[in-house]
């Protein structure tokens, strides 16, 4: 188990498209190992849901490959979206055991299991309701609820707190520590939030873009098991400021790209 | 509302009995009331009633069904979208009475080629309604459900079918609409029997009287399928918010 890991070498992908080429990622290469929390940051447009994506099976690489050595069997793979994933026809019930329901678990069996991790996040009470009848925040617990009661052995997930305020998401992150260290998945977290990758990861990988690489790999002064609560830690602004540095010449430039 | 429409009631009953209209053409209301009420006494209005009814049910079920099925098909696979659009978008505007000769050279005068033209009518509004509920389906809900191990039958029956009901079900709308407004038209043309031949036998003969009560009696039909429509459409897709 201490040996199986996402491998990633040399990948690389390109869009073709009427305008032209563009190249969304060249040449990156990183390690993730199993149980390990990495998160990845980069400005809009570098890449990101594209690397995302190609790690979750969605896109095919055209350069370079992703392995999964030491696993054994091909580890599951599971994503969580941004916003508006739960499908709006089924309950929260249905929604979360919906992993499940496509591996084949019995009706009875994927509703208690499902059951029972709503009811570990606190919203047992709204398993018969739609998601149209919950906050964004509900929702998108929610929908973090149908990835882990599925067990993925790699949690690919796509800016999940994204859409919501600076509040819901101080508690979601909480929530999400606690879950990711009760199973201890990979995770890949991609945001555009640096304090966010800095509290919940183990690793940070700084991306830029175009063409999208991997820029600098920093480790998040926080052990483990992370506490929240006072979210400071003498380091925490340096690396801050130094990942910024790191990304602020392109933020610049995408803006005057777009104000030309 | 129904003030305003019981008013203007009063006033075509008062202007058609002191004579200020014609009361051959516009019988005062009252009349068409009590000739309703003896047609279904008495008259053969019940059995063109189910006759009609009869057209346009199996004319809907053939038609509206075919209609999404075709649909999901077309969503679901892009080679068959792209082999059949053209045809759809080619034949849809066309006015289906315009086809209706062909209908009755290829079969025949009797029962076949009326329940043909409703079904024809019905399946248009179905098949691009059903094409465009799948087509609507989130791309974000697509890749969730590949995420998760969707495919073939799971991903017809928990995404695709669902997901596109709710304009499915405006599909039908449009399809027992439209195919009402034919089953009528057809009738006039070429039955015997059935409310369009009622009303075309009523004119012949000036029983206006007849004339707008089997009128009346298309109407409370076309509400009463809307409103089982709809009600249909709450029932179905309790995930629709109110908006």
């Amino acid at each position: 188990m201490s040996e199986s890991a996402l491998l990633v070498n040399h990948l690389a992908k390109t869009y073709v498209s009427p305008r032209g080429t563009v190249t969304a990622l060249a040449d990156v290469s990183f390690r993730v190992a199993a149980g390990e929390f990495v998160a990845l940051v980069g400005p809009s447009g570098c890449g990101k849901s594209t690397l995302l994506r190609l790690l979750g099976g969605q896109l095919a690489p055209e350069q370079g490959a992703i392995e999964f050595p030491g696993w054994p069997r091909p580890p599951k793979r599971r994503l969580v979206f941004q916003e508006h994933s739960l499908f709006p026809w089924m309950t929260v019930l249905d929604n979360v055991a919906f992993g499940l329901e496509m591996e084949g678990v019995a009706r009875q069996e994927r509703r208690a299991q499902a059951m029972a991790q709503l009811t570990v996040m606190g919203l047992a009470d709204f398993a018969r309701h739609y998601p149209h009848e919950l906050s964004g925040g509900m929702r998108q617990r929610a929908a973090i609820a149908r990835a882990f009661v599925t067990q993925p052995d790699i949690l690919l997930m796509d800016e999940p707190l994204r859409a919501l305020d600076a509040q819901m998401r101080l508690v979601i992150q909480d929530e999400l520590l606690s879950l990711w260290e009760s199973t201890r998945p990979m995770v890949f977290y991609i945001t555009h939030d640096i304090e966010e990758a800095l509290l919940l990861a183990d690793r940070v990988l700084v991306m830029s873009g175009q063409p999208g690489r991997i820029r600098e790999e920093i480790p998040s002064p926080f052990g483990r098991p992370r506490d929240l609560t006072g979210r400071t830690h003498p380091e925490i602004e340096d690396l801050k400021w130094h990942i910024w540095t790191l990304l602020e010449q392109e933020v610049k430039r995408l803006l005057q790209v777009k104000s030309k | 509302m129904a003030a305003f429409a019981l008013g203007w009631l009063a006033l075509w009953e008062l202007a058609a009995r002191a004579g200020w209209i014609s009361r051959l053409f516009f019988p005062p209301p009252t009349t068409i009331l009590l000739t309703l009420g003896r047609m279904l006494v008495t008259g053969n209005l019940a059995p063109a009633l189910a006759l009609t009814l009869y057209r346009l049910a199996l004319g809907v079920a053939i038609g509206a069904g075919s209609g999404a099925l075709l649909g999901w098909l077309m969503g679901s696979s892009r080679s068959v979208r792209l082999a059949l659009d053209p045809i759809v978008t080619a034949l849809h505007p066309l006015p289906k009475l315009a086809i209706f000769p062909i209908f009755l050279v290829l079969l025949g005068i009797g029962e076949a080629s009326k329940v043909a033209l409703v079904a024809l009518t019905a399946f248009f509004p179905m098949v691009i309604n059903t094409l465009a509920g799948v087509q609507q389906i989130d791309t974000t809900h697509w890749e969730a459900a590949a995420n998760y191990g969707a495919r073939g039958r799971a991903l017809l029956q928990r995404i695709i079918l669902p997901g596109s009901l709710p304009l499915v079900l405006v599909g039908l709308r449009l399809a027992v609409n439209g195919a009402l407004m034919v089953t009528i038209a057809v009738e006039m043309l070429s039955a015997r029997e059935g409310l369009g031949a009622l009303i075309w036998l009523a004119w012949q003969t000036l029983r206006t009287e007849e004339l707008y009560a089997v009128l009346l009696v298309i109407g409370v039909l076309g509400l009463a399928s809307n409103s089982l429509l709809e009600l249909t459409s709450q029932r179905l897709l309790p995930w629709k918010g109110e908006t």
